[in-house]
């Protein structure tokens, strides 16, 4: 089985679903003959032709409005969004059109599309190259949004995304997409859209993450370990719909719960979790749940490592569960 | 760069003959007819909202009409009136205007929000100028499956102003996507003029900055209206790329049923364009050229009204919603967070005595 890195895994992803199934395309700026900012179509125009992944004029509004035409009509667009930052432009697009569309028409259109992008900090990209932004899309019931953090994630969830049959915004955490390498089966497979990954167990605090996060917490965790506290750590993987069942099962399971996504923490995904917990489990809770997070403040540049939760502040909040 | 602002010279095959006049009249009577029902419901309290077409008859059918039957109309707003011409059922748009069990839409958009994707007429949403990259997005869909159906898309002349106007022109200039642009310039959007929407000398001119031919047509003059178009879809069916095509005409009443357009325009301008009603314009054509008998104008209003009358009648007996609706057409499943939602809260109603047989919980 060949080993990929993240963004190869996701080249693969659109490959084999390409070669799968005509109708899918895959726009957006800068994907055609250059392959992405980040490569991630690379190769993608020589193999399929200009017909099926082309470069569009500069506006993301253009690109998710004419994909949602495209999908009410019987193609598999996969349009992709530059960086994360640059969907606000075309966040009406996303949430009043393509999320709303099969429920305001009682299921007579819909629009099967993926959006993919880059998201997430750890490159230096300042305010509009680094923010998450998932919680305002996990807030629009009809989107599905999802977020891997291996290559065979990323490939087999990419693969169920384009074959679903509802609008999938599919958020590509750009911090790993050369930092992580796993091995990816040739071929077409699935990751399954609404269940939870169990990226290592422990029986003393369950730590909830997802995209980049997720090699933070399990450098947190081999810290842990060596104080002997045994951390279970839970990649969240498809935000919306949530595994909800699989969280409260692990969060019953050890009883004390940190959650931890680098956005801010005020509305962010960790409230949810937080709540979630607290309605439906507060009578296995033996601590306070804790939340690591970014701060409630717009993305910096220069002291984005302060910015992001590191191995330390999540170790510290580890520590304040365990020992509650 | 064309900017033909005259038809007279339009190619013979675009003309709307004798029988087509004729037709389209009875349709343009017919939706005047239907507007002044729905108004009379609205007054009555029996509907929430209507949005007439009144006096914009002849640009939105007389453009409809030059479609044909494969060809999709996305519509921006009042061109309910076209997908009615074009095939959907008086049942449908009058349940959709009571929002009632028998919309296909299931009640969840508010009134005048229509769809029939058996005459490819989509659903639209209240966001102006969205739909005008979704056409374009589908009419680039149409052509890589070889299909040679054309999108025509509707919009108001405030849209002019949207992102999705820019993007839709600029993306169709582009893929020289097989579409026509049908802007129906009524003089206002809600309360602003159409002067104060853009410097540009005209709306036809917006389409040079995108590599966009436009027409410039009297609007109420629907034969017209019907030739401008049909050239847009003659050159999109050619492979030569999309046109735009400019209405001008005035919306004779406020922009819903909750407007009063007397707060930002004179009487004086209302009266002008009552002169030159698109209905009694195409009438004393047909009186004319012996296409129309005296009276039976009067004659045919009678008949549809009745017609519509009787469909009013059936819709007002429709069976309630059923709840479930409330959480379904969400994802092509019903996913388990929603069915849990939706199960307590039926467990709520049913206890409190709300709940109707067939409103049933959702297995687990």
């Amino acid at each position: 089985m060949p080993e990929l890195t993240l963004v190869q895994a996701v080249n693969d992803g659109l490959k084999t679903a390409m070669r799968a199934d005509d109708s899918v395309l895959v726009f957006g700026e800068d994907v055609g003959p250059k392959g992405g900012v980040f490569l991630a179509t690379e190769g993608l125009t020589s193999e399929f032709g200009k017909e099926r992944c082309f470069d569009t004029p500069l506006s993301e509004d253009g690109i998710v409005g004419t994909a949602v035409g495209m999908a009410m009509n019987g193609l598999r667009p996969v349009a992709e969004i530059l960086f994360q930052d640059f969907n606000f432009p075309a966040f009406d697009q996303i949430v009043s059109e393509a999320a709303k569309l099969r429920y305001r028409s009682g299921g007579q259109y819909t629009a099967p599309m993926v959006i993919r992008t880059p998201f997430g900090g750890g490159i230096r990209g300042g305010l509009y190259h680094s923010q998450s932004g998932e919680a305002y899309f996990t807030h629009t019931a009809g989107l599905k949004v999802v977020v891997p953090s291996t290559p065979y994630d990323a490939k087999g969830l990419l693969i169920a995304s384009i074959n679903d049959p509802d609008p999938v915004l599919f958020l590509e955490p750009k911090a790993l997409y050369r930092s992580v390498k796993g091995e990816v089966p040739e071929g077409e497979y699935s990751v399954d859209l609404s269940t939870l990954r169990s990226v290592r167990s422990g029986d003393d605090v369950t730590l909830f993450c997802y995209g980049a996060m997720v090699t933070v917490a399990e450098k947190a965790a081999d810290q842990a370990q060596a104080k002997g506290i045994g951390v279970n750590i839970v990649d969240l993987r498809t935000l919306l719909p949530l595994d909800e069942e699989g969280v409260l099962e692990h969060a019953k399971r050890t009883g004390r719960v940190v959650v931890l996504h680098e956005a801010p923490r005020f509305c962010g995904f960790g409230a949810e979790i937080s709540a979630l917990i607290a309605e439906r489990a507060i009578e296995y809770m033996e601590a306070p749940i804790a939340r690591v997070t970014g701060f409630d403040t717009p993305f910096p540049n220069t002291l984005e490592h302060h910015y992001l939760p590191d191995p330390r502040r999540v170790l510290d909040a580890i520590e304040h569960v365990a020992n509650y | 760069m064309s900017h033909d602002r005259s038809t007279t010279a339009a190619p013979a095959a675009t003309t709307l003959d004798a029988a087509g006049r004729r037709e389209l009249f009875v349709h343009m009577l017919r939706l005047r007819c239907l507007d002044e029902r729905m108004l009379k419901l609205q007054r009555a309290g029996r509907i929430g909202f209507v949005g007439t077409a009144r006096g914009l008859e002849g640009a939105i059918l007389g453009a409809a009409s030059a479609l044909a039957p494969r060809d999709w109309l996305w519509s921006g707003l009042r061109e309910g009136g076209a997908a009615l011409m074009r095939g959907l059922p008086l049942a449908e748009y009058i349940a959709q205007m009571y929002c009632n069990a028998n919309d296909t839409a299931k009640g969840r958009q508010m009134c005048n929000h229509f769809q029939h994707k058996g005459s490819h007429y989509p659903s639209w949403s209240s966001v102006i100028g969205t739909q005008i990259p979704h056409g374009v997005g589908a009419a680039f869909a149409e052509r890589a499956r070889g299909s040679d159906a054309v999108h025509a898309i509707f919009f108001g002349d405030g849209a002019t102003s949207s992102n999705g106007f820019h993007a839709g022109l600029n993306f169709a200039g582009v893929w020289k996507a097989p579409c026509v642009f049908v802007c129906i310039d009524n003089g206002w959007a809600i309360s602003v003029a159409s002067s104060a929407q853009t410097a540009a000398r005209s709306f036809a001119d917006k389409g040079i900055a995108y590599g966009i031919p436009a027409l410039q047509v009297d609007g109420n003059d629907a034969p017209a209206c019907h030739e401008a178009v049909a050239q847009g879809l003659l050159r999109a069916r050619a492979g030569e790329g999309p046109t735009l095509v400019v209405l001008e005409t005035y919306r004779m009443l406020g922009h819903s049923s909750s407007d009063d357009p007397t707060k930002y325009r004179s009487d004086e301008e209302v009266e002008r364009w009552a002169k030159r009603d698109p209905i009694d314009a195409l009438e004393r054509e047909l009186l004319a050229s012996g296409n129309l008998a005296e009276g039976e104008r009067a004659e045919l209003v009678s008949q549809l009204t009745a017609e519509i009358d009787a469909v009013i009648h059936e819709q007002e007996a429709a069976a309630p919603m059923a709840l479930r609706t409330l959480v379904e057409d969400v994802y092509a499943e019903v996913p388990q967070h929603l069915r849990l939602q939706y199960n307590h809260f039926h467990d709520v109603v049913q206890r409190r005595g709300e709940a109707l047989p067939g409103d049933g919980a959702f297995p687990l």
